[in-house]
């Protein structure tokens, strides 16, 4: 692997998305773990423009850092028993083996197989570009179908959201 | 950029520098000029908005330091940063401390998708419209995490009211943008440009550049919907316990944002660099945008410095139950008239490559949509402010009875 | 351009650490944090393999696509779980999983 900016910039992607999450399941304080998750998904959106996919880094910035980033601090500031907890972990042990053990079946079950497989040692030059996708998305041989369920289940996850929500005493009206 | 890249890379590689090196100097160069020009144009605009306020306000502003007050920026900054750099004990240092960065960073960055001339941008991104969307939300994030790392229960509060109020009109900005992104077919701002060649968007659909308009005055912070500061009331919100140069930070990026907001509207409504000549010189045609941008920045200046501050309920309510109804059903009107147009054959289907004369049938079926909607909702809020006198009418009379009583 | 294998090499260990996070964690906005790590793990891989296969050469965007899809999901999913979270802790003054047994038989 030569020295160039792809590589550098999945050195760099590789750090903030490991350390984001090393950050998330380790700190104490959940807001400080948001920040760290925000990093970490910043990382994932440079792996997507490494990945030439620009649009899904574009909306994966959007929809963490812009709508759930501020969802999550909201919702950790209105749930302030933060501080009640004394342990910070519960099966500290069983877990971390757990997920080591599955770490390596998803390192050498996913990975290995790749290597003497039908697919390309690099990427293709041409790729799908956003105008794809959008044509993709509603074309009835494509996605149509999935792209409309989808806007229902949004519509009905922000129905759900505000109505349990909702406190109780405004719930008269 | 590109243009300058390759004829600075040339220059290197002949003057015998290698290959890589060479496109390595160039990139940071463009790099450099990018994000230099908006550091270099905020000393300037602080001062212009210094001068406007203090004009409308019948007073002079600044004058002291330079001709007519021009080095009074500088002045102020070399005062900043010889401030003592204060880091309250029980704040969170890295965050408190990277705040200010990322909201500063938050409005540069913006300026790397922004098209100066035909020829001259930072990057033309497939996506251009989409990173503005996506870069200003980690203006809202740093304000958010400002006002947690200050430890204090005003910051924290102010933080709340500010995050809850940009998250709110981020819904019709992001709708009135749509409509720009619909006509032209396309996500990049070079191309958006390029498709008002026949037609400048404001005249296909004024009222998503209203709706633009009033919400990047609501994402900037500014009168009526400047709760970010809101000084008489609420101790200045998210940033009271920041001083000297952190302040300065968030100062600045608020400045900038309002004039950065004002070239975006000359690039998505007003055709950018498009006027008289625009083809005979870069300068010229960045002079055109510089132009339209200064009057759209002039423009909330004025409305800055002239409309009351609202009451949060008020705003919420007026971006609920007003804005974004609005927006969506001018997105949806829109992209239907347009499609039948297109289908009847009445309408061109590639936006640049058309002229005034075959955008005319477009224009008409656009404004007349348009003009519609607005005729309907000056009807509605005509109703709605009678309702609303006549309730307050009846909740007074029985008063001026008690009194008289 | 970084091999295949790299990124799916991460992938696997950012999921495993979101699996940790939601073994090992009390707080049910960690637990949530750490399924959303798990989904961007499945997003890198979806797109790598879409990225390195041969079909992103004829307008087959299946990882493309799919990966929007589960970003929609994510955020209904992060909507109505902190929803829920913030439910819970009005009623019962604990956002701990293991405290909600109100529905234990």
């Amino acid at each position: 692997m030569e020295l160039n900016a792809i590589t550098i910039g999945f050195v760099v992607f590789t750090i903030f998305t490991l350390g984001g999450g090393f950050g998330v399941v380790t700190t104490r304080n959940l807001f400080q773990g948001t920040i760290w998750l925000m990093v970490s998904l910043f990382g994932v959106a440079g792996y997507f423009i490494l990945l030439s996919a620009p649009f899904l880094a574009a909306v994966q910035i959007l929809v963490y850092i812009g709508a759930i980033a501020i969802l999550i601090t909201f919702a950790v500031m209105l749930t302030r028993s933060v501080t009640r907890i004394k342990e910070r972990y519960i099966r500290i042990v069983p877990s971390f083996i757990g997920s080591l053990l599955l770490f390596l079946i998803l390192l050498f079950g996913v990975t290995v197989p790749i290597f003497g497989s039908h697919l390309p040692e690099s990427a293709p030059q041409y790729v799908a570009s956003t105008r794809d996708l959008g044509m993709a998305l509603v074309d009835e041989n494509g996605y149509v179908v999935p792209f409309l369920l989808a806007s229902v289940l949004l519509t009905a996850a922000m129905i759900g959201a505000i109505f349990i929500a909702r406190d109780e005493k405004a719930k008269g009206g | 950029m590109d243009e300058l890249c390759t004829g600075l890379c040339q220059i290197l590689v002949e003057s015998g520098a290698d290959a890589g090196l060479a496109q390595f100097l160039s990139l940071l160069v463009g790099v450099l000029l990018v994000s230099g020009i908006p550091l270099v144009t905020v000393i300037v605009l602080i001062w212009v908005e210094r001068k406007v306020a203090a004009r409308i306000q019948d007073r002079i502003g600044p004058n002291r330091v330079g001709p007519v007050g021009l080095l009074q920026t500088i002045a102020d900054m070399i005062k900043l940063l010889s401030k003592e750099d204060i880091t309250p004990t029980a704040a969170d240092r890295v965050l408190y401390n990277a705040a200010p960065l990322v909201s500063f960073a938050s409005v540069v960055l913006i300026w790397a998708v922004i098209p100066f001339t035909p020829f001259h941008f930072g990057v033309d991104l497939e996506i251009g419209a989409l990173f503005f969307v996506a870069i200003a939300s980690f203006g809202t994030l740093a304000i958010m995490v400002a006002g947690w790392a200050s430890n204090n229960k005003y910051a924290l509060l102010g933080a709340f009211r500010v995050v809850s109020l940009l998250v709110s009109y981020e819904v019709p900005l992001v709708f009135a943008l749509l409509v720009p992104v619909l006509l032209a077919g396309s996500m990049s701002l070079l191309d958006i440009v390029h498709a008002q060649t026949g037609m400048w968007f404001v005249v296909l659909s004024p009222l998503a550049f209203v709706i633009f308009y009033v919400s990047s005055q609501a994402e900037t912070g500014r009168a009526p919907f400047d709760l970010i500061e809101a000084e008489s009331e609420l101790v200045a919100g998210f940033n009271i316990e920041y001083s000297g140069m952190k302040f300065g930070m968030f100062f600045a990026a608020e400045f900038l944002h309002v004039f950065t907001n004002g070239i975006l509207m000359a690039l998505l409504f007003f055709g950018g660099w498009m006027g008289p000549l625009y083809y005979e010189s870069p300068l010229i045609a960045f002079a055109w945008l510089g132009a339209k941008g200064g009057l759209i920045y002039f423009t909330t200046l004025w409305l800055r410095n002239t409309v009351p501050r609202l009451r949060i309920d008020q705003i919420m309510a007026f971006n609920w139950k007003f804005l974004v109804p609005l927006s969506i059903a001018n997105l949806i009107f829109i992209s239907l008239a347009l499609k039948v147009m297109q289908e009847l054959g009445a309408s061109p289907r590639n936006l640049a490559e058309a002229g005034f004369v075959e955008l005319l049938p477009t224009t008409v079926v656009l404004l007349v949509i348009n003009g519609a909607m607005t005729i309907y909702l000056l009807g509605l809020l005509r109703k709605r402010g009678q309702e609303a006198r006549r309730e307050s009418m009846a909740a007074r009379v029985p008063l001026a009875q008690a009194a008289a009583d | 351009m970084a091999p295949l294998w790299m990124y799916l090499a991460v992938a696997a260990a950012l999921f495993s650490l979101g699996v940790f996070g939601v073994l090992a964690r009390r707080n049910a906005v960690a637990i949530l944090m750490s399924v959303e790590l798990m989904l961007n793990a499945v997003n890198i891989n979806l797109v790598a393999f879409w990225r390195y296969s041969e079909t992103s050469t004829d307008l087959l965007l299946n990882g493309y696509a799919f990966t929007a899809f589960v970003l929609i999901v994510a955020a209904a999913e992060a909507a109505v779980g902190l929803a829920i979270i913030i439910t819970v802790y009005r009623n019962r003054r604990s956002v701990i999983p293991e405290e909600a047994v109100a529905l234990k038989g």
